[in-house]
């Protein structure tokens, strides 16, 4: 087993609300308020119409797989390998990184359905992960 | 519109140190030792140099080098951020410095202990919050903390994509390897590479193998530049820079652009291609050499399409005609490239550029007129164009 302490995300105001919605059981995406588009990773300034102004939407959780890879090497501590990292494209339209549980890395696959789970480290840390949507096992 | 910086400034001079896996020196020394060695190709003397540009990566600052080499009056210093995305860049300084006059004689160098001191693959931390760090923070509690593993997203889906195989990986490392036959400089000088050997290579981040990954290196490098008229008083054929341009896009992030619309090419350095083919009035047509950033395999086929040498989809095709082999279409790399000769962030690559314009490589393909070299794969990057005076 590797040990349970993964590198913890660096969090400052442009993203530390992000965290606390992951913590609280939440895949958060950021939205504008000045013209409603979502966007991810979070920013201070809407790139469309520059408000900076905003507010978040909480994700479904489901989505398709745009591309992943799977880690062998090297092995850092807190994860356990080999490692499957994973971009999701949300229902919502954003995209997110990852990492794909409860899946053979063999049986990952372009396009896959995947859903989100809340992944709870032994010292507490939640994040968002995701596995293969329910009837999606080939 | 002729750009004000076409064929105005040249390469005098190229400057190494020895690679190895443990210099036993500091980076300081590495870089005043590629700093000089850069002036005595060029026969000029340090003292005359009037400016210096490195990588923001770099723990040798510009004053360092100045004091350690005995430079004298600087107008000129600067440092250039994002990786190996910088090699380029430090050029593009340098030459407008030396167009607009602000400066005559400037030395680019990047001079790193990047096996035996930090290496850059040990993985991103740190406690100031910067937007930077911010950037890392959707990566590293997932476990991506190295550039192999942010590559191989973009790699994974750009091959599932075009149907580009693991073989075709195989046959860059190949012919990059093969030069290396001819170089004593490079790491892997003496130790051929068979397709069996890249097959069976340890798998470190899917689909990228061992061989996939450029060299972990201790060593520096230093390019001169001054002005083409100069440069023709000192001792090497000038190396002329017909276009040099930085490039960076759309929704870039620094190597994880997974976020804009283009997953399965690159448009950073689309752009570059667009930019430097402009400033420099030639196309994919009038280049016969090129040093493609390859820090791994998979950069340089997918480069070989956003400098228009193929279609989209087709560098794979163009690989397994050999176009990167010396008799090819386009021999790329001829010194072993940074998979096989050293990685010196790209530094090297320039180097082998302007020995290619000079006709002193290694392996030196004929009929070399104009030599592409662009800078870091999947960061803000940029291109340089080559030729003779």
């Amino acid at each position: 087993m590797a040990p349970s302490f993964r590198m913890k995300p660096p969090m400052g105001e442009d993203n530390g609300w992000w965290w606390q919605a992951a913590a609280e059981g939440k895949l958060a995406i950021q939205r504008c308020t000045g013209c409603n588009t979502l966007r991810h990773p979070p920013r201070p300034m809407c790139g469309e119409c520059h408000s900076m102004e905003w507010d978040s939407v909480v994700s479904s959780g489901r989505g398709t797989l745009s591309s992943f890879t799977v880690l062998h090497h090297p092995q850092f501590p807190g994860f356990d390998y080999p490692l499957i990292i994973i971009l999701v494209e949300l229902e919502e339209g954003t995209r997110f990184t990852s990492q794909l549980v409860n899946c053979a890395p063999e049986q990952v696959a372009f396009d896959m359905p995947v859903e989100m789970l809340i992944q709870e480290d032994p010292d507490g840390f939640r994040l968002p992960v995701f596995q293969p949507a329910e009837g999606s096992h080939q | 519109m002729t750009s004000p910086l076409h064929n105005k400034a040249a390469i005098a001079g190229i400057g190494l140190t020895g690679f190895s896996k443990k210099s036993g020196v500091s980076e300081l020394a590495l870089a005043a030792q590629c700093v000089k060695a850069a002036c005595d190709d060029a026969g000029l003397d340090p003292g005359k140099i009037d400016g210096l540009v490195s990588y923001t990566l770099d723990s040798s600052d510009e004053i360092e080098v100045a004091r350690a080499v005995g430079a004298g009056d600087l107008k000129l210093f600067s440092k250039i951020n994002y990786g190996g995305g910088a090699a380029v860049g430090t050029i593009l300084q340098a030459v407008m410095a030396v167009a607009t006059g602000v400066a005559e004689n400037v030395v680019c160098y990047r001079a790193m202990n990047g096996r035996s001191g930090q290496r850059m693959g040990q993985g991103v931390s740190g406690n100031i919050i910067s937007s930077d760090l911010i950037h890392w923070s959707w990566y590293m509690p997932y476990g991506m903390l190295t550039p192999g593993s942010w590559i191989a997203m973009i790699a994974n889906k750009y091959m599932h994509r075009y149907g580009v195989t693991a073989e075709d990986l195989g046959r860059v490392a190949i012919s990059q390897r093969h030069y290396a036959q001819s170089n004593p400089r490079s790491f892997f000088h003496g130790k051929p590479l068979t397709m069996e050997d890249y097959l069976a290579s340890k798998m470190i981040a899917e689909p990228l193998r061992l061989y996939d990954f450029c060299q972990e290196t201790d060593g520096g490098c230093a390019i001169l530049i001054t002005s083409t008229e100069h440069a023709r008083d000192l001792k090497q054929k000038p190396a002329v820079i017909r276009g040099v341009v930085q490039a960076s896009t759309r929704g870039q992030e620094q190597m994880t652009s997974y976020y804009r619309d283009e997953l399965d090419s690159l448009p950073e350095m689309e752009l570059a291609a667009r930019l430097v083919y402009e400033q420099s009035g030639l196309g994919p047509d009038d280049i016969q050499a090129a040093c493609l950033y390859d820090a791994f395999t998979s950069e340089v086929i997918m480069q070989l399409e956003s400098f228009g040498f193929c279609g989209p989809g087709e560098g794979k095709d163009l690989v397994r005609e050999g176009a990167l082999d010396i008799n090819g279409r386009l021999p790329n790399n001829t010194h072993g490239g940074l998979l096989s000769e050293a990685y010196i962030h790209g530094m090297n690559n320039i180097a082998e550029g302007a020995r290619l314009v000079r006709g002193t490589s290694t392996s030196q393909p004929s009929n070399v007129e104009h030599v592409l070299v662009s800078s870091g794969v999947g960061v803000p990057t940029g291109a340089l164009i080559l030729g003779p005076d």
